[in-house]
């Protein structure tokens, strides 16, 4: 309400800033607008895709929304519908008796009107569509590939694997921050430094031993290292223990609580935003494993995660785009859900892991 | 009271030999960190060591029986002898020369834009941009190899519509099966994962103090000159960050080939990038002697680059009044 009285008392200089704030602001915007509509078309693409039937994909003068051709029962029998160009405008028109230079056509919206004649080549003219989500490909998909498999063993590697990277990574986190330890800091560099090794450099040596042990082709490879704490995951935590007041230890000290309990009563549920962005890490980051699985479990199908299965998919079924689509979609879904709901904890997480080292 | 005294006592005794106290506190924590301490020794240090002595063999895991040790012949083969080697790094340093910039600086724009205070409902935006990172990688380049389609895909389409190129068809653009496109193909699947590295900028843009810019403010400059001498110093720190793992990560580059053209290396072997040859002589030949010589080299070159990335950051990674450690 004082906006407009405050502008009528400034001058002309103030309100032409407001002017180029409120214009900037739409322009700002409006580029962020465009630039996320284009970052998120690829994604609009397959849904749309996900939807269409095998044959408007390749057709040539198909619309990009889902649709089938258009067709009119008239009389009992199934007409094509066409659209007919009448005084500059365009009727969609059933097409009950082909002519070289007269058709005959039926207003579907008006049958009783009976045929209309139409002068003009028939085949010069373009066919009506009408919308026609294929819900079935995602059933389709979902069955050809076995989802409810390949979901239950992602489901099961991600949950025990995140379990062992989050409660190892804490108990080592809490070694860092809260244990005189001597040549703390050269442990310290030498975890971070593992962070950036290339995986491949003990990659061989690594699947041999677990050759030997013929466990290759179990998910063992790929669950147990998760157990032995990862760089990232430690030094997030360790910073944020840093960050919990010594007090609260000392004081559960003198009540005579020894370290695993001040870890379990004390640090962990002082740290549960922490924990939880780490769990997420590795919840998001073990629904993405590629290479372990494809290694580990080749030949396995039975065993296959998700990522594995979906290009073993794509493989057999590379012609089938919407198929593809729908199965990309469905792999997605669950990873994105947990993040719209969780997103605050996990980019806390993210901006430690990133900003402070 | 005692809490006093007995943090009294445990600090006059940190200079001296270890206390029993010391002792104790040294041994839990030892405790705590034991298992990253196994998992140090039997999953980074042994394996890189018989990674290295895995290197002098010929070996077949199928066979272990006749492994061979044949010396440096591993090494000579994949320096001197196996062309693919240098090419297929070569490929990799010239597909991440394009995706790396591009994608820092899209993560950069992107971090810039939604950190403007022009911008309405940032929390939307900075979410659905982070939206796709979320989406396992093998569906993105599933999804963004049906849109980038020549015939059918909407990118075409698109440039067709507005532009009225050609663009769609054997003579228009096709991504992935033209030699010069197709590393810019898969930067743009790439660019889906810019969700970390944009709120981690973001982060460092909002870390930048306020008083700067005013002062520059007050002094003339523009936006454009805020941006080149405020901005970008304050933030190198982030920029250094993820240039090293920009460059670790595109050693390791394997995911698009190898789901596309099960690394067969379409276009023209373009897409047989190092790791995908590594993963070739690996786990298809099961050359496992020659696999580790290739994945050391791998180790010795990033080890190589992040040397050099740490040695030039003294000129140009801007650390705020503190000494880097």
């Amino acid at each position: 309400m004082s906006e407009q009285t405050a502008i009528a008392y400034h001058s002309p200089r103030i309100v032409t800033r407001k002017v180029r704030r409120i214009v900037s602001t739409i322009l700002v915007t409006g580029l962020a607008l465009g630039v996320l509509f284009l970052f998120l078309l690829p994604m609009v693409y397959g849904i749309v895709t996900a939807l269409k039937t095998d044959s408007q994909i390749s057709k040539i003068g198909a619309p990009w929304w889902p649709a089938s051709e258009a067709q009119y029962e008239y009389e009992g029998k199934s007409y094509d519908v066409y659209l007919v160009p009448v005084d500059g405008e365009l009727h969609a028109w059933a097409l009950v008796n082909k002519g070289r230079q007269v058709s005959y056509f039926v207003d579907p919206e008006n049958p009783e009107a009976g045929l209309i004649e139409w002068e003009g080549s028939w085949r010069q003219l373009d066919r009506a569509w009408q919308p026609d989500f294929q819900w079935g490909n995602f059933t389709k998909a979902w069955n050809t590939i076995d989802f409810p498999l390949l979901l239950g063993n992602t489901l099961m590697y991600a949950s025990i694997t995140t379990f062992g990277a989050v409660s190892s990574a804490a108990l080592v986190a809490y070694g860092f921050a809260r244990f005189r330890i001597p040549k703390k800091d050269v442990l310290f560099i030498l975890m971070l430094s593992t962070v950036i090794l290339p995986g491949a450099v003990t990659l061989i040596p690594t699947y041999f031993v677990w050759n030997q042990l013929k466990l290759v082709g179990t998910w063992l490879p790929l669950i147990i290292p998760a157990f032995f704490s990862w760089g990232t995951n430690v030094f997030l935590l360790r910073q944020f223990f840093l960050t919990i007041p010594r007090d609260l230890d000392e004081a559960a000290m003198i009540d005579g609580a020894g370290p695993f309990r001040i870890f379990l009563q004390i640090i962990v549920p002082q740290s549960v935003p922490a924990l939880t962005a780490v769990a997420l890490f590795h919840f998001f980051y073990a629904w993405n494993d590629f290479f372990g699985p494809l290694i580990y479990l080749a030949g396995n199908p039975e065993k296959f995660p998700i990522t594995v299965g979906l290009t073993a998919f794509n493989n057999l079924y590379s012609q089938s785009t919407n198929l593809i689509q729908a199965a990309s979609l469905v792999s997605a879904v669950i990873p994105v859900v947990i993040f719209f709901f969780a997103q605050r904890a996990f980019m806390q997480g993210v901006v430690i892991t990133g900003v402070e080292k | 009271m005692t809490a006093h005294s007995k943090l009294t006592v445990k600090q006059d005794k940190t200079r001296r030999k270890m206390s029993p106290l010391q002792k104790r506190e040294t041994r839990w924590g030892l405790v705590f960190l034991s298992p990253w301490i196994i998992g140090f020794v039997a999953l980074y240090v042994l394996p890189m060591l018989a990674s290295f002595y895995f290197s002098l063999l010929n070996f077949n895991p199928a066979v272990p029986d006749q492994a061979q040790f044949i010396g440096f012949e591993n090494w000579r083969r994949a320096l001197f002898l196996d062309e693919e080697v240098r090419l297929s790094f070569v490929r990799t340093l010239r597909f991440s020369a394009i995706s790396l910039p591009i994608g820092l600086l899209f993560a950069l724009f992107l971090a810039i834009l939604l950190n403007s205070k022009n911008v309405i409902g940032k929390n939307v935006f900075r979410t659905l941009f982070y939206m796709p990172s979320m989406i396992p990688l093998v569906a993105t380049v599933l999804i963004w190899n049906g849109v980038l389609n020549e015939q059918t895909g909407w990118i075409n389409v698109l440039i067709e519509r507005l532009t009225g190129i050609q663009a769609t068809g054997i003579n228009g653009l096709r991504w992935l099966a033209d030699p010069r496109l197709v590393y810019y193909a898969y930067t743009m699947f790439g660019l889906w994962g810019v969700g970390p590295a944009m709120i981690i900028f973001l982060a460092g843009l909002q870390g930048v103090p306020t008083e700067l810019y005013e002062a520059a403010e007050i002094d003339g400059a523009n936006w454009f000159r805020r941006l080149i001498h405020i901005t970008f110093p304050m933030i190198t720190p982030v920029i250094f960050y993820q240039l090293v793992l920009g460059v670790i990560g595109a050693l390791q580059y394997f995911l698009a080939p190898f789901v596309l053209n099960r690394g067969t290396g379409f276009p023209e072997g373009m897409t047989r990038f190092y790791m995908v040859y590594f993963y070739k002589q690996s786990f298809t030949f099961f050359n496992m002697g020659y696999g580790a010589t290739l994945a050391w080299l791998m180790f010795i070159v990033a080890l190589i680059l992040t040397i050099i990335l740490f040695g030039t950051s003294k000129y140009w990674v801007y650390y705020a009044g503190e000494e880097k450690s």
